[in-house]
C-alpha cells in the first residue's frame, strides 16, 4: 500500500466517522439535499414533460419533422406553388429513408359554407392512412368518422368551426378554392366527422379532405403541395434531414420542423438552459446549509485538526479531508434524492391531471395531462452540478481548516 | 537526525498592550537519547521553548537545529513532515481523536506515514500492550479514563520510534500511581531504544526520573544540571 493510499484511507475514515458525530445535524442537512435533489430532478422532469408535450404537439400540427415542398410555398401557400407527386423511384428512395412515415399532402386556402355561415379555412388533403404518425388526426375524432381512403368524399371539420359554421355532423358544406389556372373551383362535401384539437384554435381553421379529392377539386392532379416526413424523435433529426435532402432535386426544398416553427426551436434551445439555470438556483439555497454544516463541524473540531496537524498531517490533507466529508455528504444526499426522484415520477409516467389548469396550458399549446418525462441527462446534470458546485462551496471552510494554526488550534477552548 | 541546537532563541507574546517575554534568549544543545526535564513556575517558557523545539511555534528570532536541519526556517508542509517522522507529542491534556478507537489513533502517525497496515496494527497492539491497555484496543477515548487515555497518547507519541519525544506535564492529569507507571515507561523506552524525551514538568517525582534537569524563569535557562 503506497502512502498516498494509506493516507487516503486514514482521512476517508476520519471523514466518514465525523460525519456521523452529531447524526442529527447531518440528518438535517442529508434531508435538505435530498430534498432539492428531487425538487430538481422531480420538476425539471415536469417541465420536460411539458414543453416536449408541447413541442410534440406543435409538431404535429406542422406537421412533421421535416417538411418537402416548392421553394415558394412558405411565402405563398397557394396551389400554384404545388410539386409533383413522387414518382416510383422516389417513392422507393423515400421508403429506404429510415424514416417512420412519409406521406403527401395539399395544403390550400379555401372558403367553407354552410347555410349560414362562412369562413376561411386551411383545406388540407390527406392520405388518411398515414395520418396516424402524421397528425395524430384519427385519435382527435370527436364525433363520426375518420377518412377511408384516398378517394373519401367526407370532410372533416373541427368542433369549433362546426359550431361557428352552426353545422353538424352529417350536414353538407361548400367548399371554394382556386385551381392553378385562377379559377374558382367548388363542390360540396358532406361531413362525416368533426375532430377536437389539443390547440382549440386549429379547430377552426383546418379542414380535412381526402387527398385525391381535392386533386380532382382543384385540377391538379398527380401534384400536392407537400411531402411529410417523420422521423422517430424530434430531438434527433439532423442526419434523417441531411439523407432527404442529398435525395432530393434542386427544384425542392426540405425543412426540418426548427426552420419551419422558429418559436418551437427556440423553446426547444430553451429548455436545456433553463433546467440548468433551476437546478443551480436550487443549489444555490442548497449552498448556505451546506456550508453552514461544515463550518460548524469545523468550529466544533478546531481542537482536533490543530491535533492532527501537531501531529505531522500535512494541510493539504486536511483540506482533502473535509472535501471528502463534504462529498460523502453530497453523495448521500444525491443517492437519497435521486431514489425519491425516481420513486415519485415513476407513478406518474403514465400522465399526470392538471385539468384544474388546463385551460392555460391549451393556451401554451400542452395538453390538460401531463406527463414528466425523466431523462438520464437530467439526472446527470442534476448530479454533477450539486457535487462539482457542493465542493467548489466546501473550498473555502476547508482552506480555512487548513490554515489553522496548530498550536492555536490546540489551546482553542 | 538526532541532536537538538537552539541558539539564542527569543519569543514574545502580545497580551493586550502588554508584552509578554516567552524565550528570552536562550541557548540549549540537546544529544541523542537524553532524557531531559524543564522545571520552573508557571509563564518561565518550558511549554513555549517545547513548541518552539516541535515546530509547533516559530521563535522571534535565534536558530533551532535537528542534526544539520534548521526547522524555525522551514515552511509549513515540510515541518509537518519533521513531526511526522522525527517527534513524538505527549500534551498535557490527552488529546486523543474522539472518532477513533484506541488502536486506531495509536496507528494514525504510522498511516500517515504510510506504514503497511498488518505491521502497523502489530506495533499498535504491541505498544498497547506495553503501556498496560492490553484488551482495551477497541475502545473509544470516550470510554477510557483519563490516565488509560494518557496511556494512549503516550503509545501514539512512541509507536514509530521517533528521534524525540516531547511531552507537555504529561503527568498533570494522573495520579500518583499512574505517574510513576508512566515516567517508567518513559525511563525504559529512553534505555531501550535511545529515544530523547524532552518533558516539561513542575512535578518534582517527574524530575526525579530525569538525567538533566534544566529550570527556567521569565523565559532565561537560569541551572543546566545533570542528575
Amino acid at each position: 500500500m503506497s502512502v498516498f493510499q494509506s493516507q487516503a484511507r486514514v482521512v476517508l475514515t476520519l471523514s466518514w466517522r465525523n460525519l456521523w458525530r452529531n447524526s442529527r445535524r447531518t440528518g438535517i442537512m442529508l434531508g435538505a439535499i435530498a430534498v432539492g435533489v428531487w425538487a430538481m430532478i422531480f420538476m425539471t422532469a415536469l417541465m420536460r414533460g411539458m414543453v416536449d408535450d408541447m413541442l410534440n404537439q406543435g409538431i404535429r400540427n406542422l406537421p412533421g419533422h421535416i417538411q418537402v415542398q416548392h421553394p415558394a410555398f412558405l411565402d405563398d401557400p397557394s396551389v400554384v406553388n404545388s410539386i409533383a407527386e413522387p414518382d416510383s423511384e422516389f417513392r422507393a428512395s423515400l421508403d429506404r429513408l429510415g424514416a417512420v412515415r412519409w406521406s403527401t399532402r395539399i395544403k390550400v386556402p379555401a372558403v367553407i359554407a354552410s347555410e349560414r355561415e362562412t369562413r376561411g379555412i386551411n383545406l388540407i388533403g390527406i392520405e388518411p392512412a398515414a395520418e396516424d404518425d402524421i397528425s395524430g388526426l384519427p385519435a382527435l375524432m370527436d364525433t363520426g368518422r375518420f377518412l377511408e381512403s384516398d378517394q373519401d368524399q367526407g370532410l372533416i371539420v373541427g368542433a369549433r368551426l362546426a359550431e361557428r359554421l352552426e353545422t353538424r355532423l352529417g350536414k353538407r358544406v361548400v367548399i371554394m378554392s382556386q385551381d392553378p389556372a385562377n379559377n374558382i373551383r367548388e363542390r360540396g362535401f358532406r361531413i362525416v366527422g368533426i375532430y377536437r384539437a389539443k390547440l382549440p384554435e386549429l379547430e377552426e381553421f383546418n379542414v380535412y379532405a381526402a387527398r385525391d379529392t381535392l386533386q380532382q377539386l382543384l385540377h391538379i392532379e398527380g401534384r400536392v403541395s407537400q411531402i411529410i416526413v417523420v422521423g422517430d424523435d424530434y430531438r434527433d433529426i439532423e442526419p434523417l434531414y441531411q439523407r432527404l435532402r442529398q435525395l432530393l432535386p434542386a427544384t425542392l426544398e426540405a425543412r426540418a420542423w426548427y426552420q419551419i416553427d422558429s418559436y418551437l426551436a427556440a423553446m426547444f434551445k430553451m429548455m436545456d438552459g433553463f433546467v440548468l439555470v433551476w437546478i443551480i438556483i436550487i443549489f444555490l439555497a442548497l449552498s448556505f446549509g451546506l456550508v453552514n454544516t461544515l463550518v460548524m463541524a469545523i468550529f466544533e473540531r478546531v481542537r482536533e485538526i490543530g491535533l492532527i496537524l501537531a501531529l505531522g498531517m500535512r494541510p493539504g490533507l486536511i483540506v482533502y479531508q473535509i472535501l471528502l466529508e463534504s462529498l460523502l455528504l453530497l453523495l448521500i444526499g444525491l443517492a437519497i434524492g435521486n431514489g425519491i426522484a425516481y420513486a415519485s415520477i415513476k407513478p406518474l409516467q403514465g400522465g399526470l391531471d392538471i385539468s384544474a389548469v388546463a385551460e392555460g396550458m391549451a393556451m401554451m399549446g400542452a395538453s390538460s395531462v401531463l406527463y414528466p418525462k425523466l431523462l438520464a441527462a437530467d439526472m446527470i446534470l442534476a448530479n454533477v452540478v450539486v457535487i462539482v458546485l457542493g465542493i467548489v462551496t466546501s473550498i473555502l471552510p476547508a482552506w480555512r481548516a487548513a490554515r489553522l494554526d496548530p498550536l492555536r488550534a490546540l489551546n482553542a477552548t | 537526525m538526532s541532536t537538538i541546537v537552539c541558539k539564542q532563541i527569543c519569543k514574545t507574546f502580545r497580551q493586550g498592550d502588554e508584552i509578554i517575554t516567552g524565550l528570552d534568549h536562550v541557548d540549549i544543545s540537546v544529544e541523542t537519547g537524553d532524557f531531559l526535564c524543564l522545571s520552573g513556575p508557571s509563564g518561565s517558557g518550558k511549554t513555549t521553548l517545547l513548541n518552539a523545539i516541535g515546530g509547533l511555534d516559530t521563535p522571534d528570532s535565534g536558530e533551532i537545529y535537528m542534526g544539520d536541519l534548521r526547522i524555525d526556517r522551514l515552511e509549513r508542509g515540510a515541518l509537518a513532515d519533521m513531526r511526522l517522522h522525527h517527534i513524538g507529542f505527549v500534551f498535557q491534556a490527552y488529546n486523543l481523536i474522539p472518532v477513533l478507537s484506541a488502536q486506531e489513533n495509536v496507528e494514525f502517525v504510522m498511516q500517515i506515514q504510510g506504514m503497511v497496515a498488518h505491521e502497523r496494527a502489530q506495533k499498535a497492539r504491541a505498544i498497547l500492550a506495553e503501556v498496560g491497555l492490553e484488551g482495551m484496543e477497541r475502545r473509544r477515548p470516550a470510554q477510557l479514563s483519563g490516565g488509560q487515555q494518557q496511556r494512549v497518547a503516550v503509545a501514539r507519541a512512541i509507536v514509530s520510534q521517533p528521534d524525540l519525544v516531547l511531552a507537555d506535564e504529561p503527568t498533570a492529569n494522573l495520579d500518583s500511581v499512574a505517574s510513576a507507571q508512566l515516567m517508567g515507561l518513559f525511563s525504559k523506552l529512553n534505555q531501550d531504544h535511545h529515544i530523547t524525551f524532552i518533558i516539561a514538568t513542575h512535578d518534582k517525582r517527574v524530575m526525579s526520573y530525569a538525567r538533566r534537569l534544566i529550570k527556567m524563569q521569565d523565559g532565561k535557562i537560569i541551572s543546566d544540571e545533570a542528575q
